[in-house]
Formats: C-alpha cells, sequence, structure tokens
C-alpha cells in the first residue's frame, strides 16, 4: 500500500489510450501500429518507416540531410559542395558535433568550411549547373582536395539540374573523383533514405577504387559510426590498444582513402545498423567479408563487441590480449559506476533518437541502474525494431522503392573468402552469429512503450503522464522537454559532452547522466507566469 | 484598369489573336494597353514591335541586377501600345513558371500599373496549359481579372480549354478571376462556330468571337505586322476590330463549369458526326 501511495505509475495501455485520444479516428488507427507495448501476446510487429501524417509535427530530418550532414559529413578531405540556397548548407554543417582529427595541420581538413552553391531566385529561373561548375572550379582551386561530392538539395530536384553530369564533366577535367548524390530532402519519408543513397554513391564510387594493402594482422572496418562528440577517437584508442587495424570507418573521423581501401578489410563491424547494413551486405557479396553486428556504447558492450572480434579472428594471441584490455579498463568504469550507482538506481528515461541510438543508450542506462520506460526510433525500419528476421515479410512501398537498390556481383579478381568452410563451421559451433541483430524490443522490458516517429505532442504527453527523471532526444525537442522541468540530454549531439563511447565514454556517460538527473534545476524554475498569472501593466500616456 | 489573360492550347494562335486584338483596341477604340508576353520564347510582342526587338525582365534583372527601370524593359509599339516580354530560360532548363512569378512582381514594383500610366488594359499573353503554379500566376492575386481561352473546334484545343476552366475555377474561388469568354481561331473544322457555342454554352460562358481562318493573317506575320497595320482595308482586319469591340463592351464575367471528359467526348461526336 504504501508504495502505491508513493508514486503512481499509469500502465502502458492507459499511456498509449491517453497519447491517441487527441487525433482524429483515422490518424489515430495509423499512430496505434506505431506504438508498441512489449511483452504482449502474439503481436511483435511494429508499423515503421512510413510517412509521417501531415500536420504532426515530427522529430525527423530529411533525406538531404540524412546524405549530407550524417554520412558524409564525417568525412574530413573530401570537398561537401551542397547545390542549393544557403540554409541547406549551413545548417547541415557540423551541427552533430562530429568530430575530426587531421594528422597533421597540413593535411586536408575541409570540416571547418561550408561549401555552398547559395541558389538565388536567377539559378532557380535559369538553371544552377553553371554555378555548380563554377563553384567546384572555385572549390578545387583554392582547395585542391582529392575528391569532391554535390548534394542535390528541394529545389534542384524540382528544376531538374542534373548534379550528375556536371560531376561527370568535373571529374574529368580536373581528374579527382567528383560524384554527387541525388539527396533532395523531399526524397523517401525520413533521413533514413538520404543514408541510403549516400552509401550508395560512396559504394559505387569510392569502395576499391585503391587496392593498397594496409599493414596489419586483425584488420576491420567499422561501419555506422560517427564521431559524435569524439566517439570514434575512445574507439580508435581501444582498438589501437588490443592491436586491431581499422582499415575504414564509416564515416567517424574517416578519409577518402579509408572509403578506397575498405574493400581490403577481412571483417566489418556494423555498428549503427540502420544506416548502413546494406553496405556490409554488398561488400560481403562483393568482396566476401563477412560482417557483425557490434556495440561500442556501454562499457559492458564494448567488452562484448571486442570478445566477438577476436572470437571472430580466432587467434589467442588477440583473444588474450582483448581481455587484458578489458581487465584494465574496467576497474575505472567499475569505480565511477559504484559512485553514481545510488545516485542514479531506480531512475527512469526516455529516449527517442536516431535509427540505432535508441537501442545503444539502453545499455548505459542498464549499467547505472536506470530503467527505459519508453523508446523509440525517428528513422529505424521494422528490423531496427524486432529484429532482421522480419526483413523477408517487410512490404516495400512506393516510397522503399523511390531509393535506389544496388545490384551487387562477386568482383571476378578481388573477391576473396574470409574463412574457409571448416572455420565457419567452428565458429557456428562456438555459436558465433554473423550477420545478427535482434533489435531493440526483444531487449526492452515486457510493457515497456516503443513509439515510431514521436512527434512533440506525443513527446509532451509522455513526460506529463510518465515523468521520466530523463528525457533523451534532439535539439528541437530540448527546450520544450526542459520547460516542462525535466532534464533531457541530446544524443544526436551530445549537448556540449563526450564521447561517450567505449570505456572512458561511459564514465563521461556516467558522470553527465548523474549531474543532469540528480539536479532539481529545471523543476526548481519557474517561469513568472506560472508564480504570477496575471500580469498587469499600463501604457506610458496614461 | 481592365486586366486580361489569354489562355490557350499550344500553337492556338495565342499570341496572334491577341496582338491582332490589340491592335484593334488601340486603332478603333484608342484604347490605351500593356501587353504582357508570359512565355519563354519571348515572341509574344513580336507583332506589335516589328520583330523579336524586346529585352526580356529576365534578361535584363540577370544583366543590370536589381538596378532595373521601367523604361529597360518595355518598349513602345504600334498605336502606341507597351510590350514587355518576361523571358526565361533556355528548353529543358531552371524553372519558366518561377521566371513568370519574379517578372510580373518586378513589374508591379517598378509601377508599369500605377494610375499614373494611364492604362486602360493590360494583357497577358500565357503559354499552353496552366502546366505549374507558375504559369497560373497571371490569375493569382487578382493580376488578370477576365480570361479569354483561344480555342478551335479540335479536340485538344477544347480539351485544353477546358482543362484551363479547372484552373481559372481554383482561383476564382480564392481570387477574383472570372472567364470572359471563348475565342474561336477557326481551323476550319465541320460544324466549328456551333460546337464551340454549345461548348461556351456547357461551360456557362460564351463564344465571344469566332475568327475565320484567312491566309492574310500568315502575310501580316511574314510582314512582322499586326492585320491591323499590314492592310487595314481588308476583311481579316476587320474581324480583329470586332473582336476587339466584342471584348471592350463584353459583361459577362463567370465562374466556368469544366465539363466532364466523357461529356467533351460527347460534345464532339454530336457535332463531328452531323452534316457539316
Amino acid at each position: 500500500m504504501a508504495v502505491e501511495k508513493k508514486k503512481k505509475v499509469m500502465n502502458a495501455d492507459a499511456v498509449k489510450e491517453e497519447l491517441l485520444k487527441k487525433y482524429p479516428p483515422k490518424v489515430a488507427r495509423k499512430r496505434a501500429k506505431q506504438i508498441h507495448i512489449t511483452g504482449e501476446e502474439g503481436n511483435s510487429e511494429i508499423m515503421a518507416n512510413v510517412r509521417t501524417i501531415p500536420g504532426i509535427i515530427t522529430m525527423r530530418g530529411c533525406t538531404y540531410a540524412g546524405c549530407k550532414g550524417v554520412i558524409l559529413g564525417p568525412t574530413r578531405d573530401i570537398v561537401n559542395i551542397t547545390h542549393g540556397p544557403i540554409g541547406c548548407g549551413f545548417y547541415s554543417w557540423l551541427t552533430r558535433r562530429n568530430q575530426t582529427k587531421a594528422p597533421s595541420a597540413t593535411s586536408d581538413n575541409f570540416m571547418p568550411y561550408a561549401f555552398s552553391t547559395d541558389m538565388q531566385d536567377e539559378d532557380i529561373i535559369f538553371g544552377g549547373e553553371k554555378k555548380l561548375e563554377q563553384a567546384c572550379l572555385e572549390a578545387y582551386e583554392i582547395f585542391k582536395p582529392g575528391a569532391m561530392a554535390i548534394f542535390a538539395t528541394c529545389p534542384v530536384g524540382l528544376i531538374g539540374d542534373d548534379v550528375h553530369a556536371v560531376a561527370r564533366k568535373m571529374k574529368e577535367k580536373l581528374g579527382i573523383n567528383v560524384f554527387a548524390f541525388s539527396c533532395e530532402g523531399y526524397k523517401g519519408v525520413s533521413q533514413s533514405a538520404g543514408h541510403h543513397i549516400a552509401n550508395n554513391q560512396i559504394f559505387t564510387h569510392v569502395v576499391g577504387e585503391k587496392d593498397v594493402e594496409i599493414p596489419g594482422e586483425y584488420k576491420i572496418n567499422v561501419l555506422g559510426e560517427y564521431n559524435i562528440g569524439g566517439d570514434a577517437f575512445e574507439i580508435e584508442r581501444i582498438l589501437e590498444k588490443c592491436g586491431i587495424t581499422m582499415v575504414s570507418t564509416f564515416s567517424g573521423n574517416s578519409t577518402y582513402d579509408q572509403f578506397a581501401t575498405a574493400h581490403t578489410a577481412d571483417l566489418n563491424t556494423v555498428m549503427c545498423h540502420r544506416s548502413i547494413n546494406y553496405v556490409a551486405e554488398m561488400m560481403e557479396t562483393k568482396y566476401g567479408i563477412p560482417w557483425i553486428k557490434i556495440n561500442f556504447i556501454g562499457a559492458e558492450a564494448t567488452a562484448k563487441s571486442l570478445r566477438k572480434i577476436a572470437q571472430y579472428f580466432g587467434d589467442k594471441k588477440l583473444i588474450d590480449r582483448v581481455e587484458e584490455v578489458i581487465a584494465e579498463e574496467m576497474p575505472a568504469v567499475t569505480a565511477v559506476q559504484d559512485e553514481v550507482f545510488p545516485h542514479t538506481k531506480g531512475k527512469t528515461a526516455m529516449l527517442f533518437v536516431g535509427g540505432s541510438r535508441a537501442h545503444h543508450y539502453q545499455e548505459l542506462f542498464n549499467e547505472m541502474g536506470m530503467k527505459t520506460l519508453s523508446a523509440g526510433y525517428e528513422f529505424g525500419h521494422r528490423d531496427d525494431y524486432e529484429g532482421r528476421h522480419v526483413i523477408p515479410d517487410i512490404k516495400v512501398d512506393a516510397d522503399s522503392r523511390n531509393i535506389e537498390e544496388l545490384e551487387i556481383e562477386q568482383d571476378p579478381t578481388r573477391f576473396k573468402p574470409r574463412k574457409t568452410e571448416a572455420e565457419l563451421a567452428k565458429l557456428a559451433e562456438e555459436g558465433f552469429g554473423f550477420k545478427e541483430y535482434e533489435g531493440m524490443m526483444p531487449e526492452m522490458d515486457s510493457q515497456s512503450i516503443v513509439i515510431d516517429d514521436l512527434n512533440q505532442y506525443e513527446a509532451d504527453k509522455l513526460v506529463e503522464l510518465m515523468k521520466p527523471d530523463i528525457f533523451c532526444a534532439g535539439i528541437k525537442e530540448k527546450f520544450s522537454i526542459q520547460k516542462m522541468g525535466v532534464p533531457m540530454k541530446q544524443l544526436h549531439s551530445y549537448d556540449y559532452g563526450g564521447p561517450y563511447a567505449g570505456f572512458k565514454g561511459a564514465i563521461n556517460f556516467y558522470q553527465d547522466i548523474k549531474r543532469m538527473v540528480t539536479s532539481k534545476v529545471w523543476s526548481g524554475m519557474k517561469a513568472p507566469w506560472e508564480e504570477n498569472p496575471e500580469l498587469s501593466a499600463t501604457y506610458v500616456w496614461e | 484598369m481592365r486586366k486580361v489573360a489569354i489562355y490557350g492550347k499550344g500553337g492556338i494562335g495565342k499570341s496572334t489573336t491577341t496582338q491582332n486584338t490589340v491592335a484593334g483596341l488601340a486603332e478603333s477604340l484608342g484604347r490605351k494597353v500593356m501587353v504582357v508576353g508570359c512565355d519563354p520564347k519571348a515572341d509574344s510582342t513580336r507583332l506589335l514591335l516589328g520583330g523579336l526587338a524586346q529585352k526580356t525582365v529576365l534578361d535584363t534583372l540577370r544583366e543590370e541586377g536589381e538596378d532595373v527601370e521601367l523604361d529597360d524593359i518595355r518598349k513602345m509599339g504600334y498605336g502606341d501600345t507597351w510590350s514587355v516580354e518576361s523571358g526565361g530560360p533556355e528548353p529543358g532548363v531552371g524553372c519558366a513558371g518561377r521566371g513568370i512569378i519574379t517578372s510580373i512582381n518586378m513589374l508591379e514594383s517598378l509601377g508599369a500599373y500605377e494610375e499614373s500610366e494611364a492604362l486602360d488594359y493590360v494583357f497577358y499573353d500565357v503559354l499552353g496549359d496552366v502546366v505549374c503554379g507558375g504559369f497560373a500566376m497571371p490569375i493569382r492575386d487578382g493580376k488578370a481579372e477576365e480570361i479569354y481561352i483561344v480555342c478551335s473546334g479540335e479536340m485538344m484545343a477544347m480539351y485544353a480549354a477546358n482543362n484551363i476552366c479547372k484552373g481559372i475555377m481554383k482561383y476564382a474561388e480564392s481570387g477574383g478571376v472570372r472567364l470572359g469568354g471563348l475565342i474561336c481561331n477557326s481551323r476550319n473544322v465541320d460544324n466549328e462556330k456551333e460546337m464551340i457555342e454549345e461548348l461556351a454554352k456547357k461551360l456557362g460562358t460564351q463564344m465571344i468571337y469566332f475568327v475565320p481562318r484567312h491566309n492574310d493573317v500568315q502575310r501580316a506575320e511574314i510582314n512582322r505586322r499586326t492585320v491591323i497595320e499590314w492592310n487595314p482595308e481588308c476583311g481579316q482586319a476587320e474581324h480583329y476590330r470586332n473582336l476587339a469591340k466584342a471584348i471592350d463592351a463584353n459583361k459577362m464575367f463567370v465562374v466556368p463549369t469544366p465539363l466532364e471528359i466523357e461529356e467533351l467526348e460527347q460534345l464532339l461526336m454530336d457535332y463531328g458526326l452531323m452534316e457539316a
């Protein structure tokens, strides 16, 4: 009885009902399929990757943002030219706090620059191809980059400027690799389409361009890691310590040459399943590189991922080294974990971000004894929620058809199976799974609320009804949540924090979250009109 | 000032009819008219100016920047009429619709429609169908208030006329635009006059004039003149004067009622199969 008095928590079904109450019947029917309560008998399906209903203030971004901002943004030595009005280029420039570390002051690093054709009325009327060519020539003249990429924005698609023709012309003229992306913002249902367009073009135009043998014993690619707040630096540190060679990352702290030599790695490790699993698949088909799902968010998850990589290579030297590294790193993690645990234990969180982050960060919260009440992706697909086994059942709709699927064939000379049949059989016997991803939902407690494509109304309502101790999403949600007195952590950009990946990242996260959930800053704040609702005033002439 | 837009299927003779009518308004009624060509080809004022002599609004804007004056973009032609060509991109690039929006806004901000200009009429000569929002610009926001559709007794011309009526209906609800009538530019189709009269009736409007087909129109065009300027005495010149008078005296302005496609097909069958 005492417990009930202390905190009355609404059950999941009642929350769902409350969220849907406000909608017209047709909208409510669609949204009901996108709100899933885990653990329900005979129902494990969620609707995802469908168009947002007009009028709903979605948390999603556009296709251009996914292509230019997310995938190509973190690569330092490609000049990324946005062909469009200036806002598109400007607001997709470093807003995710993706960092990079050039090896020396003279190495190419174009991330501090925003390149745009700054389209004007006149370019819309008369076409912008000439201006785009001019921009390419000018950028080449000043920076002499090794490669250039061109990104189409909405108006470019509407007036039909041929960005690919310009890219071909510039490639021939300048003698460097120039490629373009038809990533108009209106394509697809979310930024996920942009990731796909970006990765397809990188795979087509860059991967395999340089046949250079990278020295190293255990060579991997890390796919779907974007170096927010320095995450990649921590991952690089750990891998290096273990003696694992990272041939490339897609695309945190990456370079053109990394992409161009990615086909020489012996294992693809996939972090963000959503944005890049198809690249892993294509590399396997074309070059014979197998892939596994890993996760460097959370200390335990990091350790598990390292062990999995070591198991793949099956070399005792590496297996032992990985254990040594884990043993070296973990005490510092556990020390901070023990320190914060009493403060964070039993606290609650909500996560609405990305296409994998809402899943991965639950690891970190678990390590702090915090429960995730509700979570969802902005742009995830059903397989990211329910696991890869549903892929054959996913309905292909017109929006997905709009995004090119590449037909990939085995490379006649460079395809090389990385493991023999016997080795694969042995790994299978050990229970080692390739290309496995179970998705977010099976790992969540029963009666958790999973919501795809959350919107502002539902976010406010969720916070009001369930009062979480922390809410994680992006900048658009930040201030409305804080006004409701709940701490809000951005997991797109990490606010001012990070890194949160790997062992040291976990420590940072524990400390940042402990600080946020124990301080009462936002709930302690009252706006003047909340304390004194009736304001009175007089005109000066009165 | 009366604000008139001329629409119709491509190649039906909008520009020719517009210029000849404008010549009639100027010559026989002494009206002061400005013609705004809304076609990227910029050939809507050729007959009034005696050749393709006009620098377009958009080209001027491109070369002069924002520093454009009214006299840079309009030219005086036959009967003291003002001619303006909106202009636009080369075929296959850019956005011609956006160009029309930009140039009409430019004309407004330069004061081309001010009372001091003492215009009796402005004519917008718009290309082909209303293919996108830009080409609807002349009938939006009260820029043109009355529309005449040039058509003939050919199926596709009637189909286009019906389609244009849909566009007018859309903007009639939100603005003040009305249909003034159909101008039949004859192609010598069987029962053409009766058929277009019937179509007009079904659309809720009138056939304001039937312009017979005559080679004098072609002869005048070769000479870069309107028929009235080239040969004021010929019969075709009189037809254009009559069309000008009919428009000047017109009082019938309606929101059109577009036909279903089956209805249109039926109309064609009824009149097309009748003994001529």
